[in-house]
């Protein structure tokens, strides 16, 4: 919160995060304001800077630093809350008190829980097993400066310069922190970096594209990134019509992460207390192939994010599908409570909290949000992929992908930047851009074959460790114009 | 405010920056919510920050922070000006603006009721009131009310002597009834989706929207929807009704003429457009009953793109986009306008918050109403065989904005003039060109409503913007219909 005396122009000039120490003491303040039974406080913010280029230059250039809290409050069953970024005393009281006003006149629920003390906190479920996550806060990331975020885009740019292309992109870095601290004593932290690259190579009517996060920018490579994008855009030239159909898909992992992503909201306990959820009535069912399975699991390895949830609950390890049932749903503590009493409490599986809730009071619940996709023992690379396919299509990303039919899960969306027509076993040509109208459940019916599970990033979903999938049938309806 | 943005500005003249500009927002905001029979959310949140400008070695530059002491808003500038220094070290030609009379100006959406001062208990009592109308109607499986209240007032200053205060207050509100039964679920919102009507309003708004007189009609049709056909696969004669027109001009107007994705400047997100600067003044994008204005003016109405001044302090414009038939006009800033050869930014410049870079954005951009008396049941009437579609569901566009497919909540068969049987899952998608040079009727001005679309996504940071556009039901004939379900 204290910016050092350094107004030199540096990266270094930036304020220091804000500790948990800190944070304690804001939420003894909050505490010493509030009049409510009970009394919950989220800290959010750091540091955020990301370098942009287009037209081979770079266009906009920005850094940001911002710090949060955001105050709930509880009256017997009576729960809101307000937000400020404004840490004075007279704004901590004022937004102590918004949060009581907005409670205060509400009718009580008698579903709503009290907050969450430690014990219940650390409680392991059942059938869950929580342990801490690997450290993702990288000093390195969060070290990275204006001049060196410039000079990794000038790397990108000389490979666009090399294969006369023209690049787009962002080379970002962020360090932040998460934090939840409550009038029953439960208190959590969590701090973490990341960098991020995404890269665009455009020819003159063809585009190939690449991005990949990690907390550690060691472990990104941008100019391979760069030369994969560029080799898309190159080998995608001119791209032929071909009709609409149903096609042998090969989607790449940000290709099927960008389109599986839209299922995870339907895995949430109130979802199918809501009626909204594509599992409602499916749970226990063969829903896809055998060979999917699925996870929400933190703590993997090239997972991100803070290891509790919106009420400060510990995020659990949690199968969602095993061999192509869906086995199960998270929860949120009153999620939990409320499917107990509910006609659907004995059709979805396993019935407790998992540590997946968003802060209350909110009307969605929770959903996965670290999903891990199962190793498929046959593993194959996209490369081996290809080879085994006479006729089909590969995808390197998806598109504006909506969901047109709830419960079929169909979803529309397009193909971008690097779709290929497959023949023979060998990438033969590009192709102009597909439609899809796709049902979720149909095509994770028709996996023939993955590859190993990869951190992947896209634009459409969440980032998540996904494989890359060939799939039989899938219905692209149109074809656009390049 | 002003001598904090002063303290911004006189640390960046002085280390000799050719332009600076700084803006201090103060956001607030207010968000209630209810679902079957509860209160779903009750939230405020507030946000206060300066974002800070700069061009430096011919490079941009920004820097944020939400602490407004002298010593964080001077370092806050010394980091953009050193950010626009990095900036230019992968540069090929220096930035350039277009000139702008420096203003110094108050403006504040003209709205009748404060919405935060209106009671909590009211406002939540009304949204509990439309929800009981809405379960009500024996099937409803799950009914949701929102109700969303900003107030953004900045501070404008920028170093060629631009001082602007500006507030502005917008509102939201809105329901849905879902359904499901058997293996469907069925939604109607009301007055419209994404949360319903969104204007540059006071409380007012509420009060103009009949909310609680149209709760039963909608979720009776939510149900009824289990029981109608499915929508034939084919081409049609279509009408839309204004809402669905309206996030159709967003989607393939609204966003093609934005001339930072013509540049190539969105082309790793967003994407890019098929209007190329070849085509201004050149494409017959629609037919000649089509024109378009981009308005940001108070004048056009209460639009989400209503303002006095955009983010670089240019006034606001109404600028013809499409002239029967022709496309005329982008979006433009004062960094963009001389590659179309204009003097002069059209403003539209703008940013989320303190902390997000302006760039260019939708204003309200709508779409004129015909010049002869036409109502909905008369177009109905005038047309043979067709379905009119009505409310989005959903929504999708490629990269540079040619292929569509959109979904409604619902339609109706039209049969010898007269609505018939009500239909479900319709949609229809297309060529955006040719589509609209498929438009061969739009009704008059007394069926145009200027719709508010608050979410609409852009840049990197990503920016979630409101933007306004006006509409009135219109007939397209030869539209594609029914894809979104083949083979599935």
């Amino acid at each position: 919160l204290i910016h050092r005396e350094d107004p030199t122009g540096t990266d270094n000039s930036k304020g220091q995060m804000l500790s948990k120490e800190e944070a304690g003491g804001i939420f003894d303040r909050i505490r010493k304001y509030s009049t409510a039974d009970e009394v919950e406080a989220l800290f959010y913010g750091g540091h955020f800077a990301l370098t942009r280029f287009a037209n081979n230059v770079i266009h906009q250039n920005v850094a940001e630093e911002n710090y949060g809290i955001s105050v709930r409050t509880a009256f017997g069953g009576r729960t809101a809350r307000a937000s400020t970024n404004k840490l004075d005393e007279e704004s901590l009281e004022r937004v102590v008190k918004a949060s009581e006003d907005l409670a205060r006149v509400q009718h009580p629920d008698p579903d709503l829980l009290p907050m969450p003390d430690p014990q219940e906190r650390d409680r392991a479920s059942q059938s869950g097993v929580f342990a801490a996550p690997p450290s993702r806060y990288c000093a390195e990331t969060a070290a990275i400066t204006p001049e060196m975020r410039a000079e990794e885009v000038a790397r990108i740019v000389r490979v666009a310069d090399q294969h006369k292309l023209t690049t787009a992109g962002i080379f970002s870095n962020s360090e932040f922190v998460e934090g939840i601290f409550n009038s029953r004593g439960s208190n959590d932290w969590h701090t973490q970096t990341s960098a991020e690259v995404s890269i665009t190579m455009l020819a003159e009517d063809s585009s190939g594209w690449q991005k990949a996060n990690d907390p550690d920018v060691g472990k990104l490579d941008p100019p391979a990134l760069a030369e994969m994008a560029a080799c898309k855009a190159i080998q995608s030239a001119a791209p032929r019509e071909i009709p609409a159909g149903k096609y042998t898909v090969i989607l790449e992992p940000a290709a099927v992460l960008d389109i599986v992503g839209f299922m995870f909201w339907d895995f949430g306990g109130q979802a199918i207390l809501d009626e909204r959820s594509f599992l409602n009535n499916r749970i226990g069912t063969q829903l896809f192939g055998e060979n999917v399975n699925i996870w929400d699991d933190v703590v993997h390895p090239l997972q991100s994010g803070a290891p509790f949830d919106g009420e400060g609950m510990r995020r659990q390890r949690v199968h969602l599908v095993k061999n192509g049932v869906a086995e199960r749903v998270v929860y949120a503590r009153g999620t939990a409570e409320r499917m107990k009493k509910s006609e659907h409490a004995a059709k979805v599986g396993p019935i407790e909290p998992t540590g997946h809730g968003f802060p209350l009071p909110n009307e969605m619940g929770e959903m996965p949000i670290n999903v891990v996709f199962g190793e498929d023992t046959n593993a194959q690379t996209v490369e081996q992929m290809i080879s085994s396919t006479q006729r089909g299509v590969l995808v390197t990303r998806l598109w504006y992908i909506r969901e047109v039919d709830p419960y079929e899960k169909i979803l529309t969306g397009m193909t971008r930047d690097g779709t290929f027509l497959i023949e023979n076993g060998k990438l033969c040509a590009g192709v102009r851009n597909f439609r899809f109208n796709e049902s979720l459940i149909h095509m994770l019916s028709n996996v023939e074959a993955m590859g190993a599970p990869v951190r992947a990033s896209g634009e459409e979903s969440f980032d998540m460790v996904v494989p890359a999938m060939k799939i039989k049938e899938f219905n692209f309806t149109e074809v656009t114009k390049f | 405010m002003k001598e904090i943005l002063g303290w911004a500005l006189n640390l960046a003249t002085q280390r000799g920056t050719p332009y600076a500009d700084a803006r201090i927002v103060d956001d607030r905001s207010r968000s209630l919510a209810t679902k079957n029979g509860k209160v779903g959310h009750a939230s405020d949140a507030e946000s206060q920050g300066i974002g800070i400008r700069v061009i430096t070695d011919g490079a941009w530059g920004f820097a944020a922070s939400k602490d407004l002491s002298r010593s964080a808003v001077e370092n806050t500038a010394a980091r953009a000006l050193a950010i626009g220094k990095a900036s230019a070290q992968v540069k090929r030609e220096n930035v350039r603006l277009a000139p702008e009379k420096p203003v110094i100006a108050t403006w504040t959406t003209p709205y009748r009721i404060d919405p935060f001062t209106n009671s909590i208990e009211q406002n939540l009592e009304l949204l509990l009131k439309i929800d009981g109308e809405l379960r009500a109607v024996p099937g409803v499986t799950l009914a949701e009310t929102s109700m969303n209240f900003k107030r953004e007032e900045s501070w404008f200053a920028s170093s060629e002597g631009a001082n602007i205060h500006q507030t502005k207050y917008s509102t939201g509100a809105g329901y849905a009834a879902h359904v499901f039964a058997g293996t469907e679920i069925m939604k109607r919102s009301y007055p419209n989706s994404f949360g319903g009507q969104w204007q540059n309003k006071g409380y007012e708004l509420i009060e103009e929207l009949n909310l609680v007189e149209n709760a039963r009609r909608v979720a009776e049709e939510a149900v009824a929807l289990h029981k109608a056909e499915q929508c034939p696969k084919g081409v049609f004669t279509i009408i839309l009704d204004s809402s669905q027109l309206g996030l159709q001009i967003h989607e393939s107007v609204g966003h093609p003429i934005e001339l930072d994705r013509v540049l190539g400047m969105e082309a790793n997100f967003a994407g890019t457009s098929f209007l190329t600067l070849d085509k201004l003044g050149n494409l017959r994008y629609g037919s000649d009953l089509v024109n378009v204005v981009a308005d940001a003016r108070q004048e056009h109405g209460p639009g989400l793109g209503t303002f006095g001044f955009d983010d670089e302090g240019v006034p606001a414009q109404c600028t013809s986009i499409i002239t029967n038939g022709l496309f005329t006009g982008y979006l433009t800033s004062r960094e963009t306008a001389h590659t179309i050869g204009a003097n002069r930014s059209g403003g539209t410049l703008r940013a989320e918050c303190w902390n997000r870079l302006p760039m260019i954005r939708m204003t309200n951009i709508s779409i004129l109403p015909g010049q002869k008396p036409l109502t909905l049941e008369q177009l109905i009437a005038d047309t043979d065989n067709g379905i009119y579609l009505e409310t989005n569901k959903s929504w999708s566009i490629d990269d540079k904005r040619y292929n569509f497919q959109f979904g409604c909540e619902i339609g109706w068969e039209i049969k010898n003039g007269k609505r018939g049987r009500m239909l479900k899952n319709p949609s229809y998608s297309g060529i955006t060109t040719e589509f609209w040079n498929s438009m061969d009727a739009i009704c008059s001005r007394d069926q145009w409503t200027l719709w508010g679309t608050p979410n609409c996504g852009k840049g990197q940071p990503q920016q979630v913007m409101g933007t306004g556009h006006g509409a009135a039901p219109a007939r397209f004939r030869k539209i594609k219909v029914g894809s979104a379900y083949k083979g599935n």
